[in-house]
């Protein structure tokens, strides 16, 4: 375009020059005058940041980081620019996926990883990110093309694949385990995966590979009425996977009999997708930079605005044969974990004036801890803070083998089935 | 199972029940899966024969038997409206049922995902979940897409967003 207007330029002077009437030479001016402010108009809309080899906490208009290395200087975050080293994938590039992802783009993630399989559409337009004129293109790629303009320092890899298909699992899998990026990283190469799936089947996907990884991953969700959402953290043996109970889901607070199904165009609105993706956000940057308290599970109930949080213990006879392997590893770790733990607290104890002893004690006062760090807080799947339901119900008990029935077959060869029921649908 | 119609339930209760909880990617075990499969199928579409209630035809698209496809049928008003049919069986199958699809009418009902994946979240999944993993590919053809096409295809003929086939091709057998 830039090329184009500068030829426009040199057609306009050649013919200023070959008229012989100068009458015409001011407007010929004027037309070269707007042709040069377009031409740097078109400069300005491709310009580009260069990448920043180190985030500087130098506060100046030009620096993109100042206001986030200023966390530092507050006491907020110990070492801001660790962010470059972590890598967070993205399941999901919808209305909370992207925002999610926008955000922490903009906090100079180092590495993000993108799935998705759908197309952009105008229907979207009621949430945040994408923008009209990207309609028809695939999520992963409409997301790269403006993540890339707003943060070019941020490693960007999409891909464009449902995750529940074997073949779809497969590649979700190996890019996990992926370590090209930092390989001196331990287990995958992901520091974390964020779950921003609009259905329960991509979720126990999800669920299925964090717990084959021994991945921790952050679940989201927003309720189909769009005035409720969640976040939840999973840790592989630590916490409750998705499959050890049924999926809670945050009361919308008003009578259930009262809520209209029909159709299953789900409402969005972009304020409630805004705030989870916030919510979410806010929590993986808490248990990357190590700052404050990571929830284990935050609800929230817009209409009401109500906030619950709980943490769950994972469920020893959970159906996901992965989920109890890692259990056992948990259990197993625990003198580890126990020495580690006491460690810390005698360092911590050690660094810590001990002025606050007093020289009598004469009613025999003594400071006792009051719980078990491994049970704090911790509830059983069924007692269920208020305010929060299960979605789906859990299996049925059924131990004893199913009476074979009366059109049972003793045929028992794949290939004899598979011709049986050729041979019924042919006819 | 309240809310159910009482043939639904007898023929339901007629559809061998499975005993394998495995997965496509569970090697052998998925073997013996697939096997429980086929015997409950063969005995669901001989059921529907004799019952002169045949409304499906469906076989494995690939020797893995992760995806399927075929076609349904239901009639309405003495004419036939048939389509075709196809899911995968998702990683965390049976743990999650498999999404079935209608791609010819993907677009035409708001009850269905993108894709022509037909709702299934009220009627049928707390249904399969509570039933894991005794039910499989025939049970949710009988419980998931059965009671879909009785409730929509009726409501998809009468709006004129679907037309029988004599209709679109102007009546080339006369």
């Amino acid at each position: 375009m830039e090329a184009e207007l500068k030829d426009m330029i040199d057609d306009l002077e050649s013919l200023k020059r070959s008229l012989p009437d100068s009458s015409l030479h001011a407007s010929i001016n004027k037309l070269e005058l707007r042709v040069e402010n377009l031409a740097k108009m078109a400069m300005s809309a491709t310009v580009r940041r260069s990448k920043v080899k180190d985030m500087s906490s130098e506060v100046v208009d030009s620096n993109p980081y100042s206001r986030l290395m200023a966390l530092q200087r507050m006491g907020i975050v110990e070492n801001y620019e660790r962010i470059r080293e972590f890598s967070v994938a993205i399941v999901g590039v919808g209305g909370v996926g992207s925002v999610a992802a926008e955000m922490l783009t903009r906090c100079g993630i180092g590495r993000l990883l993108l799935y998705d399989y759908d197309k952009v559409e105008l229907a979207n337009m009621n949430r945040l990110f994408f923008r009209p004129e990207q309609a028809g293109m695939t999520k992963t790629d409409a997301a790269v093309q403006t993540l890339a303009d707003i943060n070019p320092d941020v490693v960007l890899e999409s891909f464009t694949l449902n995750i529940t298909t074997v073949q779809g699992f497969e590649t979700f899998m190996s890019s996990l385990r992926n370590k090209s990026f930092r390989p001196s990283k331990e287990g995958s190469g992901v520091d974390l995966v964020l779950s921003c799936v609009d259905n329960y089947e991509a979720r126990m996907a999800v669920n299925q590979a964090c717990n084959e990884l021994n991945q921790t991953w952050m679940e989201s969700g927003v309720s189909e009425d769009a005035v409720s959402g969640h976040i939840q953290l999973l840790i592989p043996g630590e916490t409750a996977c998705f499959a050890c109970a049924p999926p809670l889901v945050v009361a919308s607070g008003v009578d259930e009999r009262t809520l209209k199904r029909e159709g299953v165009c789900a409402a969005s609105l972009p304020t409630t997708m805004g705030v989870v993706a916030g919510l979410l956000v806010q929590n993986t940057l808490k248990y990357l930079l190590k700052f404050g308290q990571v929830s284990s599970y935050l609800g929230y109930n817009s209409l009401k605005d109500y906030f619950p949080t709980m943490a769950m213990k994972p469920n020893p006879q959970c159906s996901n044969a992965a989920c109890l392997e890692r259990q056992k590893e948990y259990i197993l770790a625990k003198p580890a974990r126990d020495a580690a733990a006491k460690a810390k607290m005698e360092a911590e104890a050690s660094s810590a004036t001990e002025c606050s002893l007093h020289a009598d004690n004469e009613w025999n006062i003594s400071v006792v801890d009051d719980s078990n760090p491994d049970s704090v807080e911790a509830t059983s799947a069924d007692a269920l803070p208020e305010g929060l339901t299960h979605e789906l119900p859990n299996a049925d008990d059924f131990k004893k083998s199913p009476a074979p029935g009366p059109t049972d077959t003793s045929i028992d060869d794949l290939d004899l089935l598979r011709k049986q029921l050729e041979a019924l649908n042919a006819d | 199972m309240e809310g159910w119609d009482p043939n639904t339930k007898s023929t339901l209760t007629q559809i061998p029940l499975l005993s394998t909880k495995a997965g496509p990617r569970d090697g052998a075990a998925w073997t013996q899966r697939l096997k429980e499969e086929y015997k409950a199928l063969i005995a669901y579409t001989q059921m529907n024969k004799s019952n002169d209630n045949d409304w499906f035809r469906i076989s494995a698209a690939n020797p893995e038997g992760t995806r399927w496809t075929g076609k349904c049928w239901y009639v309405h008003n003495l004419l036939k409206y048939e389509f075709d049919l196809q899911f995968d069986i998702p990683v965390t199958y049976p743990a999650t049922a498999p999404e079935l699809e209608l791609p010819q009418l993907d677009g035409k009902t708001q009850k269905m995902y993108r894709g022509g994946k037909i709702c299934l979240t009220v009627h049928f999944k707390p249904l399969w979940a509570k039933n894991c993993p005794r039910f499989g590919i025939a049970h949710a053809l009988c419980l998931g897409l059965a009671p879909w096409l009785a409730a929509e295809i009726p409501i998809l003929v009468d709006s004129g967003m679907i037309k029988h086939k004599d209709d679109v091709s102007g009546s080339s057998e006369s």
